[in-house]
């Protein structure tokens, strides 16, 4: 017999402490949908995500009501775009994008991800068009998401694709302003992009990946913090094993769900990604766990060390209970999309500089920030750059998605609504970039690229 | 299929036969149960056998979901995998 205290436990975590199981993510392969003409490349493309994914998203909610787990996003990502030929002109581009939004839209998936270019050492006349349709593209679709990636701890720094995302992005919001600049927040910069994460926006299925394959995202910030704030008083070493163990647990979840989803729909499994996502419902914030550690708002002195433990506990406790641990695996810091970091932002605890230094030990990076209206591009690249810097020398994945809403200023609040929250608009520094950003060209490679 | 039903709520007569006919009803076999009162909190919580052929399980959660706002207690029926998996290595 089931013992009851684990029963109860269970039952405890999904209802009163927000665990659940951020998305199941169906990665489908592009790479044979090129042909002659973008007409037939769009038919390919509808007709074999519409084909894989038929059924992805009653196998979700079957799952849910079966194992009375909420599974909150089902997703799809595809092999990078930018790949797929025959482009012309960036409208090509943009019919491709099109079709994606469609056989979303038209299957249900919440999501769908791999608008996408991976430019991190160079790039081709190609992707310089793909990059400038990104705009166009974000702006005519629902719930098509794109990412560029254009640093890596191999390649270096594509400085060149840097300045050019960042006008991108302000492109975006340019042609989204209506709608809170909604297009900057299905785009994300990345510096060492993973192949396989489940998460938008940056979801993408990389070449490296098979034919269609399933990664599961987990969640469950409160459950963790629940955990934490029975014990006011545990050391560090006892902190980080309470961690561990509901990392654990959370993690298992993740697992027995990515199995079954793929048996029933008879995909291979691919990996469980363990981060912590938090969304805006009270008590699923990662801000109110730190906060819980025993800081008076996230943000403030010790927030980095605070974090740091708990990313890595995460990622120790996560490991053992899944047969395969990929994606971001790690805590996430999106502002807009924790009530507790969006408190901490709007009293001035927490700041864009104490942001980037948290990016350096947990999983991705600055993720949904809202800055001035105004901000140049130049400074958004520079950002960006400093970003892509963190994630090359340290040999981890970050990334940058930044919304700079026109017509607003510091103190502001930006909405986006749903899982996306609301993001209260942050100051950046007056100081000129313009001409670091404008030098162009590539910045090298770390030394200890150098492995071989 | 094995299923665990939990039933959670201010205790009063009569919870023990409603649950236990409706799944005698839907063709559910009880296996075991465990059954505490905590304070006033009622907590029964069964090892069940579902015949998917005869008893869809989605219906099943459905209904008994429904039968236990009717009687004013939380009722989950979940497979029992979920438990195992995330206690048990």
């Amino acid at each position: 017999m089931l013992d009851t205290y684990e029963i109860l436990e269970t039952i405890k975590m999904i209802k009163k402490e927000n665990l659940d199981i951020r998305t199941i993510t169906m990665g489908i392969s592009l790479v044979d949908c090129s042909s002659e003409s973008v007409k037939k490349t769009c038919e390919n493309i509808y007709n074999k995500i519409t084909k894989y994914a038929k059924d992805l998203v009653k196998t979700g909610e079957d799952i849910e009501k079966e194992y009375g787990i909420p599974i909150i996003n089902k997703r799809i990502s595809v092999t990078p775009i930018s790949l797929l030929t025959p482009v012309n002109k960036k409208e090509d581009y943009v019919e491709y994008a099109k079709t994606l939004d469609k056989a979303a839209n038209d299957l249900g998936v919440n999501f769908i991800g791999g608008y996408s270019a991976l430019v991190q050492k160079g790039y081709t006349d190609k992707e310089k068009m793909f990059i400038d349709s990104i705009p166009m593209a974000l702006s005519v679709t629902s719930r098509l998401c794109s990412s560029v990636n254009i640093g890596s701890t191999k390649a270096g720094i594509n400085m060149d694709a840097v300045y050019h995302v960042g006008k991108a992005i302000k492109e975006c919001a340019e042609l989204t302003k209506d709608n809170n600049a909604m297009a900057c927040a299905k785009f994300v910069v990345f510096c060492n992009a993973v192949e396989d994460n489940p998460f938008m926006a940056g979801a993408f299925h990389g070449v490296s990946e098979g034919e269609c394959v399933i990664n599961v995202g987990v969640s469950g910030p409160g459950v963790v913090k629940c955990e934490i704030e029975k014990y006011p008083d545990a050391d560090f070493l006892a902190l980080a094993e309470i961690i561990k163990k509901t990392a654990f647990k959370i993690t298992r979840v993740g697992q027995m769900v990515a199995k079954e989803a793929a048996k029933r729909l008879n995909v291979p499994f691919g990996i469980v990604d363990l981060s912590l996502a938090p969304t805006p419902a009270v008590g699923d914030s990662v801000a109110h766990i730190l906060e819980q550690m025993g800081l008076e708002k996230c943000g403030t002195h010790g927030t980095t060390a605070a974090l740091a433990l708990l990313n890595d506990a995460v990622k120790k406790g996560g490991v053992m209970a899944s047969s395969s641990v990929g994606g971001l695996s790690g805590a996430f810091i999106p502002v807009s999309e924790d009530a507790g970091m969006i408190d901490a932002a709007k009293c001035g605890a927490l700041s864009l500089s104490k942001l980037e230094a948290m990016t350096c030990v947990c999983s991705v990076g600055l993720d949904m920030i809202a800055v001035p209206g105004d901000t140049s591009a130049e400074t958004i690249s520079a950002i960006i750059a400093d970003e892509a810097a963190i994630g090359m020398i340290n040999q981890k994945t970050t990334a940058v998605r930044i919304i700079p809403a026109p017509g607003t200023k510091k103190g502001d609040m930006v909405k986006f609504g749903g899982l996306l929250g609301e993001a209260p608009v942050m100051e950046v520094l007056p100081f000129s970039a313009e001409k670091f950003v404008k030098r162009g060209g590539r910045i090298p490679a770390p030394i200890h690229s150098l492995k071989n | 299929m094995k299923a665990v039903v939990t039933v959670i709520g201010v205790d009063k007569a009569g919870i023990i036969a409603r649950i236990s006919t409706k799944l005698y009803e839907k063709g559910v076999n009880i296996l075991d149960i465990t059954q505490t009162i905590m304070g006033d909190i009622f907590t029964m919580i069964m090892l069940v056998d579902v015949k998917t052929k005869e008893t869809s399980f989605s219906e099943l959660v459905t209904e008994m979901k429904a039968l236990g706002e009717e009687i004013g207690v939380e009722v989950t029926v979940t497979r029992e995998e979920i438990y195992k998996s995330m206690h048990r290595i």
